[in-house]
């Protein structure tokens, strides 16, 4: 028998069947649902009054449409209040684990996934949110779903999937000081398009992924699907072990030492073959920012806006289309231009070291007047951590508002938006037009790093050039 | 299930030129509050037609059109289902373009809307002629895996699994998902995590 991979490994051991499509139905290990891609699925069950195949498989919270600014219920916005008592109700009727503010656990299901010990290696985890990706960082396989297969999963705990192609990206030597996760995954999709993973997982590894932790590959797995792959992971190993250790939904004692004997059983063969395989110098990456509207249109904040004709195809078209949104000139510096707000959350970087990060840059510096800082945790325990460290205290001296977990601007569904054409340096993941609330607004995504330096120097900064490092 | 068999639609269609164009285009992210899909049609497209004077979908012309002609990677972005539903309730029961983001297709499919591909050549005439001649009735086959109007006709491309679930009318998977329940707990018992790591 070849050699596998991590992902034919769990595919292998998760089919139930083969259907008459070809296609094959999956058991799904875990599953994550919030209060968004929820409803309708709830509702379409108690129309024809099923019940759920596994309800301890399923966790709760609630995080797309949650505001972060005030704890006041009812939600200003009738919708979100309804859809807020929509989950409530259900997860009651149906018996689910609901992480909500009072437990102390709340926050976006990509961040507590990991952190409460939930996503675990050699898992299938599915979540009706196409950033499911995430949880491939502790070596599971994370599938994003819609609110259709979100029904599958709640009545049968499967999904119908196409077995997929494995692209193995090795990110080798070592990455320059003040280059993060952030930048390594837009490098990524920068060099292999927004279309290059279709068909594909995405297999991260070489030195730079073996010696990242877990939160920085959580963000690198995260935007796997800003690049066309539906799922992306690493293979587990010591940092993945050392960080699942002791969590709350983490076997103890010697159920661990035999979970770890699976979580190794699970990793990609020293000869695993690949359908692909690309490599990356960890060296030659700069801290990236997008100028487009699309998560690929990238440069190094030190390089000049690229002109169209160097593109291809119709991504001449898109590139086009991206500077006369992004009111930007080819050939122009990208560093330089003005922010009106800057971001420092989502479930790409909203975890501790995020936070920490951002707050190391921001340190005895102030926001720039003209920008309006936002800075929300990804959970109530990293918020509570990073109370803990006085982080908050450091955004707030220096001018940013603080929130509460959730989503917030990274999409314009809760009351965090941007209004009219602003700017916006943002730590999220997708600058598609219209993303973070305003039909007009217009998002660059960056590092955490980069998010505090531009909101210091009121326009797209290289972090370098404010911590001197 | 034969009365889920989808092997035709028929009508005029609506140009919907450009490529890339994401589900946050075609339902801003504001809409995702919706609690059932009720309505969700109002919000197709619904930021840009305000900006667009004669945005396609608002276009008296192509009033009750069953098709809609894309271009490539329609649908990428984020992977909520208000937009092939959105597109569904429109009245759209077929897409025909380039290519579809892989999500956005899974989501078409569950909810039995067949999405076909054409070369983008193809799909630039296409539009052009319908952008002239919004009165041309299509039908695309599912059988024939053609599209045809007036005297003509070009073939087009499915995945060959998604078309015979149309044409099988087993799109509608859930029924077949239940039914196999009793393999899915057996696959659930010989999982090391399901046993929480017990022996
Ligand atoms: S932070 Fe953004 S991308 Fe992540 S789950 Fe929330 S809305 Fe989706």
């Amino acid at each position: 028998m070849s050699e596998r991979t991590l992902y034919d490994k769990i595919w292998d051991s998760h089919i139930v069947a083969q259907l008459e499509s070809g296609q094959y139905q999956l058991f799904i290990g875990l599953h994550l649902i919030h209060e968004v891609t929820t409803p309708q699925a709830f509702a379409s069950m108690k129309e024809t009054g099923s019940k759920m195949a596994f309800p301890e498989r399923t966790v709760a919270t609630a995080d797309h449409i949650t505001p972060t600014l005030t704890k006041l219920r009812p939600f200003k916005d009738d919708l979100a209040e309804s859809m807020m008592s929509a989950l409530e109700q259900n997860v009651d009727e149906f018996g689910v684990r609901f992480l909500n503010w009072a437990s102390g656990k709340q926050g976006i299901v990509h961040v507590i996934g990991p952190e409460l010990g939930l996503s675990q290696p050699g898992m299938t985890i599915a979540c009706g949110d196409s950033h499911t990706s995430t949880h491939g960082a502790v070596g599971s396989l994370g599938f994003g779903i819609g609110t259709t297969e979100v029904g599958f999963v709640l009545e049968t705990q499967t999904i119908v999937l196409n077995r997929l192609k494995v692209h193995r990206i090795n990110v080798n030597g070592e990455l320059n000081k003040g280059v993060y996760a952030k930048d390594v995954i837009l490098r990524i999709i920068h060099d292999l398009g927004i279309k290059g993973g279709l068909g594909n997982a995405y297999e991260y590894a070489g030195k730079v992924i073996d010696e990242m932790g877990m939160e920085g590959r959580m963000t690198v797995c995260n935007m796997s699907i800003e690049g066309g792959a539906r799922i992306g992971y690493v293979n587990p190993d010591q940092t993945t072990f050392d960080y699942l250790e002791g969590r709350e939904f983490t076997p103890k004692g010697e159920a661990f030492e035999r979970a770890k004997d699976y979580w190794k059983s699970v990793a990609s063969d020293a000869d695993a073959e690949y359908d692909q395989v690309t490599d990356i110098e960890g060296g030659s990456i700069e801290p990236m920012v997008t100028w487009g509207i699309n998560p690929g249109q990238s440069v190094g904040i030190s390089e000049n806006l690229p002109d169209p004709k160097s593109f291809e195809g119709e991504d001449i078209k898109t590139a086009e289309r991206g500077y006369e949104f992004m009111a930007l000139k080819p050939g122009d510096k990208i560093a330089g231009t003005k922010i009106d707000v800057a971001f420092l959350g989502s479930c790409t970087n909203s975890r501790i070291s995020d936070l920490r990060e951002g707050a190391r840059v921001m340190k005895g510096n102030k926001v720039n007047p003209r920008v309006r800082m936002l800075v929300v945790p990804g959970s109530q325990q990293v918020q509570a951590q990073a109370e803990e460290e006085g982080l908050h205290e450091i955004f707030r001296e220096a001018g940013a508002e603080w929130g509460n977990a959730g989503c917030s601007m990274c999409l314009g569904m809760n009351p965090d938006k941007l209004v009219g054409a602003e700017r916006s340096i943002s730590s999220s993941n997708r600058n598609f037009i219209g993303r973070q609330g305003s039909p007009r607004g217009r998002t660059h995504l960056g590092s955490p790093a980069t998010v505090a330096a531009s909101a210091i120097e009121g326009c797209l900064t290289n972090p370098a050039d404010v911590v001197g490092d | 299930m034969s009365d889920q068999k989808i092997t035709q639609v028929r009508g005029r269609a609506i140009p919907m030129p450009g490529d890339d164009i994401d589900t946050d285009r075609i339902t801003p992210a504001r809409f995702l509050t919706a609690l059932t899909w009720k309505g969700i049609e109002k919000a197709l497209f619904c930021d840009e037609r305000e900006n667009t004077p004669d945005h396609p979908i608002d276009n008296p012309n192509y009033k009750g059109a069953k098709i809609l002609f894309v271009g490539k990677n329609f649908g990428s972005g984020s992977s909520r289902e208000h937009a092939p539903q959105a597109i569904k309730r429109f009245g759209i029961d077929a897409i025909v373009g380039v290519s579809f983001a892989e999500i956005f297709a899974g989501n078409s499919l569950a909810i039995g809307m067949p999405l076909m591909t054409a070369s983008a050549e193809e799909i630039q005439k296409l539009i052009a002629h319908t952008q002239k001649n919004s009165e041309t009735e299509y039908t695309a086959d599912l059988e024939t895996l053609t599209l045809s109007w007036g005297d003509e006709s070009l073939s087009v491309g499915m995945l060959e699994e998604r078309r015979q679930s149309f044409l099988k009318g087993t799109w509608n998977i859930l029924a077949i998902l239940r039914a196999n329940l009793p393999q899915v707990r057996e696959v659930a018992e010989g999982l090391p995590y399901m046993r929480e790591f017990q022996d």
